[in-house]
């Protein structure tokens, strides 16, 4: 694995998000990108909040995976738990992929440098600024179109959003999960399942009708866009999540990437999910704070953007892209990974593999 | 030499996608609150028992002066009595330098006897009886108008008075804030609060010093104080110029997180919680820019309670039982409810072991020792392995519980405060069955017949404990 | 009272019951006693060895025992 003549630095990266299931985080196709990075070669720290997260299991994708705290359970907890996996392990950056644990990252992150663990992540004005609750008004004040929303409180409001925002609408919750509603009954069941699962507000959107494109970006914090790659979702499985996709030729997108990455100064990796309406006009759906998982499309097309986001958490230089390759397509597949229970009773019980 | 005893436990190892909580670890154990084992204070007290940590009070005031005092000139606290109105602890924050603000006539007469002086009370709220005006009135304190029958009231008791009483006028607005507390004063963006302060200097009967808002409570976000001390800036400033009555001072209320962990929140409140620095920074910030000059700056008051004393306040209590559910879940059932810990209705307490435990840690749903359905503490924490007789901690309960407890079911416990040198002072005995019945009067037709009989005891001994 | 015969335990505190796929921990005493099961040791047997070597008051034992019993049960690791 560690041939004499290769010369190339070697860095310990952490990474989050390992679990490749159906609806999937990131954090495989992050690795994999960072094992094809020409510049370095990585021993690859997994980190995982559950048992069955499929990137534990994976020997040749992860070397070594320790369970983190429930970002429930707060930065402290999770800074005295990062501080004994960095005593074994030598951390050099952390890459976080979840939505949930990016606040604690982010609090975290100037604590993490003193022990000389690195990350790049956006602050947390930028997190607020993209946040659902605000996108509206964000995308207001930057000339980003965004459908129309109303944030909801009690279950009565819906009537008067809906009267706004006609039928259908959709009801989305304030971290995850979304339902196109049809009726006032059906936007009144979402509400309550919503509100039950991820807590009040819960917010009624106006319902675009289109086409999804993905834009995957890579902001250098100063405002300069250092990648941008476009993707069109093929197919969309039940989940919502693209099953099958194809990089664009389409320079609308790259400079609504760039009005973003510019506006908010964007610090990272980040996802907007674009919703192309029948009269052309581009709606911004959601931005998420991180990479898509999704993102190994960006080194096929020649932007490997995980890679170029260790380096500037390196603090190592990092020039523009100009080019991808057009027409680079994605399909994903299931693949059962055998392994044994004891594997399953070590993660389990020891919180490492 | 016997081994140490941990209860036989096995659990199954389950898997599952990221979901929204997942267990929370409070497993640190607390064997002691300032340097005094939980221990020695619940034998000595007996258990249930609120500690209060008179350092904490003291850094928490200071703190907070310093976050206001360093970007504003001007500034004094106000202590929130229905935070916590213990005598002992408004005595610690009036010696910190806090004038009392209360919202009743019994509050006030409480800030009276702990030597406040009339001008430094704020009388606030919506329910002032006409005696407690005339009161308010005489000793110079400064009545904060809640509604137009409070002002009219007040306006006929100023007409018979030598000295103009002096008022504030409360101001509900929108300040971005859900649910935005309307309920409260008048608003501001419908000119009601206009038309109050046009009534008050048109009458020429009272003296407008103050103008107040107090946006919610526990919130989250620094942004509305801007909004709200903009929007009273600038109707100080038409107070000046159209009515050519200079605002003395500007309440900005309360409403300040302590840490504590909101029920149905994400993460912990000791990482969202804005600190008083940020709310401080905020507020001083769009003061300093309001336009006015700098030899007139408007006194700004603030009114925070929960933040002063939320985190000074400990729970200290026992385990009575455990059990296991019908659905496997385990229980533990404790010596203190929610009639007494009134606050876990709102937030996820975090409770500590006072005693050492093992790694292995356990799902439980803590139950208080009411018979009554409600009596849940937290509906699922992970902790110890917890036994009878075991000793927990529970945090942050300084504000709004030793007001808000309730004698029901089992009688209210005694309070302690530690001083500054973590010595121990009860300044709350436990409520006793005759303490209960104090005020109860026994019709003659229901007394018993032999003469010298108490009648509150029943043929039974009154016992001086808190569990009976 | 008897273990199954196929669960499988070991010394680090797993349990397996390889005819539902469940896994389990057990702390230090569970794991103990089932090792004692295993062995074929009477419950009378093995609570008078635990109150012998544990800081334990019988009472405790004998309500801690019926719980691990239930516990057992319920997880179908019992004959």
């Amino acid at each position: 694995m560690s041939p004499a003549a290769d010369h190339r630095p070697r860095y310990v990266i952490g990474v989050t998000g390992l679990n490749a299931i159906d609806s999937p985080g990131p954090g495989v196709a992050v690795i994999r990108a960072l094992r094809e990075s020409p510049d370095f070669t990585v021993r690859i720290i997994g980190l995982s909040y559950e048992a069955l997260e499929p990137g534990i299991y994976m020997h040749d994708v992860v070397d070594k995976t320790y369970q983190l705290p429930y970002p429930s359970a707060g930065t402290q907890v999770l800074l005295e738990r990062l501080g004994e996996i960095h005593e074994r392990e030598g951390l050099d950056v952390i890459i976080p992929n979840f939505d949930a644990e990016l606040p604690n990252f982010v609090r975290l992150a100037p604590r993490l440098a003193a022990l000389g663990i690195r990350t790049f992540l956006p602050t947390l004005e930028q997190l607020e600024a993209r946040d659902k609750l605000n996108l509206r008004a964000f995308g207001e004040a930057h000339g980003l179109l965004v459908p129309q929303q109303h944030l909801l409180h009690r279950a009565d409001e819906l009537a008067q959003a809906a009267e706004q925002l006609g039928y259908p609408l959709v009801v989305k919750g304030k971290f995850y999960d979304a339902t196109v509603a049809h009726t006032l009954e059906q936007a009144r069941k979402a509400f309550h399942q919503i509100s039950a699962k991820w807590g009040l507000p819960v917010i009624a959107q106006e319902f675009v009708q289109g086409h999804e494109i993905n834009v995957a970006a890579l902001g250098d914090g100063t405002g300069r866009t250092l990648s941008a790659v476009p993707m069109r979702k093929l197919y969309i499985t039940d989940k919502g999540k693209a099953w099958a996709g194809i990089t664009l030729e389409d320079e609308t997108l790259l400079q609504l990437a760039r009005r973003f990455v510019e506006r908010t100064g964007w610090r990272g990796g980040c996802e907007l999910e674009l919703m192309r309406a029948a009269d052309g006009r581009l709606f911004v759906l959601e931005i998420n704070p991180r990479f898509p998982a999704w993102i190994y499309l960006t080194v096929a097309a020649g932007q490997n953007q995980p890679a170029a986001l260790v380096r500037l958490a390196l603090g190592l230089p990092v020039y523009p892209w100009t080019e991808y390759a057009v027409g680079r397509m994605f399909i994903r597949y299931a693949w059962d990974l055998i392994t044994d229970n004891h594997e399953f009773h070590q993660i389990s019980a020891f919180g490492e593999l | 030499m016997k081994q140490r005893y941990e209860r036989p436990l096995i659990k199954k190892l389950s898997a599952g996608p990221l979901n929204k909580f997942g267990a929370r670890t409070e497993t640190q154990p607390v064997p002691d609150i300032d340097g005094a084992p939980v221990k020695d204070l619940l034998g000595e007290f007996g258990s249930p028992l609120f500690v209060l940590s008179e350092r904490q009070l003291r850094r928490n005031y200071q703190q907070a002066v310093r976050a206001f005092r360093t970007r504003y000139p001007r500034v004094q606290f106000a202590w929130s009595y229905k935070t916590n109105y213990l005598n002992a602890v408004c005595r610690v924050f009036h010696q910190e330098g806090a004038w009392a603000e209360v919202v009743s006539g019994f509050e006030y007469e409480k800030a009276l006897l702990n030597g406040v002086p009339g001008p430094q009370i704020i009388f606030n709220g919506p329910s002032k009886s006409r005696a407690e005006l005339e009161r308010a009135c005489a000793l110079d304190s400064v009545i904060h108008l809640d509604h137009f029958d409070e002002l009219y009231e007040l306006l006929d008791v100023a007409a018979t008075l030598p000295r103009r009483p002096r008022v504030a006028v409360r101001v509900n607005l929108d300040a971005g804030v859900y649910p935005q507390w309307d309920r409260f004063g008048f608003n501001l963006e419908n000119g009601q609060a206009w038309n109050a302060i046009g009534r008050i200097v048109g009458s020429g009967r009272l003296e407008l010093v103050g103008l107040h808002c107090h946006l919610g409570t526990y919130l989250l976000s620094t942004k509305p104080y801007g909004v709200a001390a903009q929007k009273l800036a600038d109707l100080a400033w038409s107070c000046r110029t159209q009515l050519n009555t200079p605002i003395q001072y500007l309440d900005l209320g309360g409403g300040f997180p302590s840490t504590n962990t909101l029920k149905g929140a994400y993460l912990p409140g000791t990482d969202t919680a804005p600190g008083i620095d940020e709310f401080a920074e905020v507020i001083a910030d769009t003061l300093q820019r309001a336009g006015f000059r700098q030899d007139e700056l408007p006194l700004l008051v603030l009114e925070a309670g929960r933040l002063l004393v939320d985190d000074a306040g400990y729970l200290l209590g026992t385990v009575l039982a455990t059990k296991r559910l019908a659905d496997g879940r385990r229980a533990t059932i404790l010596d203190f409810g929610v009639n007494v810990l009134f606050t876990s209705f709102w937030y996820d307490h975090k409770i500590s072991p006072a005693g050492d435990f093992s790694q292995h840690t356990e799902d439980t749903v803590l139950y208080g020792p009411l018979c009554m359905n409600i009596d849940v503490l937290r509906e699922s924490v992970n902790l110890p392995l917890l036994s009878r007789g075991d000793q927990v901690v529970v945090h942050k309960v300084g504000a709004y519980n030793m007001t808000q407890w309730m004698q029901f079911i089992t009688l209210r416990p005694a309070v302690v405060l530690l001083d500054e040198q973590g010595r121990p002072h009860r300044i709350r005995q436990a409520e006793t069955l005759d303490y209960l019945q104090q005020l109860e009067e026994m019709p003659t037709h229901l007394s018993p017949s032999a003469p010298g009989t108490s009648p509150t005891a029943g043929g039974r001994p009154s016992q001086a404990t808190t569990r009976p | 009272m008897k273990l199954k015969k196929n669960i499988a335990t070991s010394e680090t505190g797993f349990i397996f019951n390889p005819a539902t796929g469940d896994s389990f921990t057990a702390n230090a005493l569970a794991t103990e006693i089932l090792q004692l099961l295993k062995q074929d040791r009477s419950p009378a047997d093995i609570k008078t060895l635990l109150l012998n070597r544990y800081d334990v008051e019988p009472n405790q034992l004998e309500k801690d025992w019926d719980d691990l019993v239930a516990q057992l049960r319920d997880h179908q690791l019992l004959d």
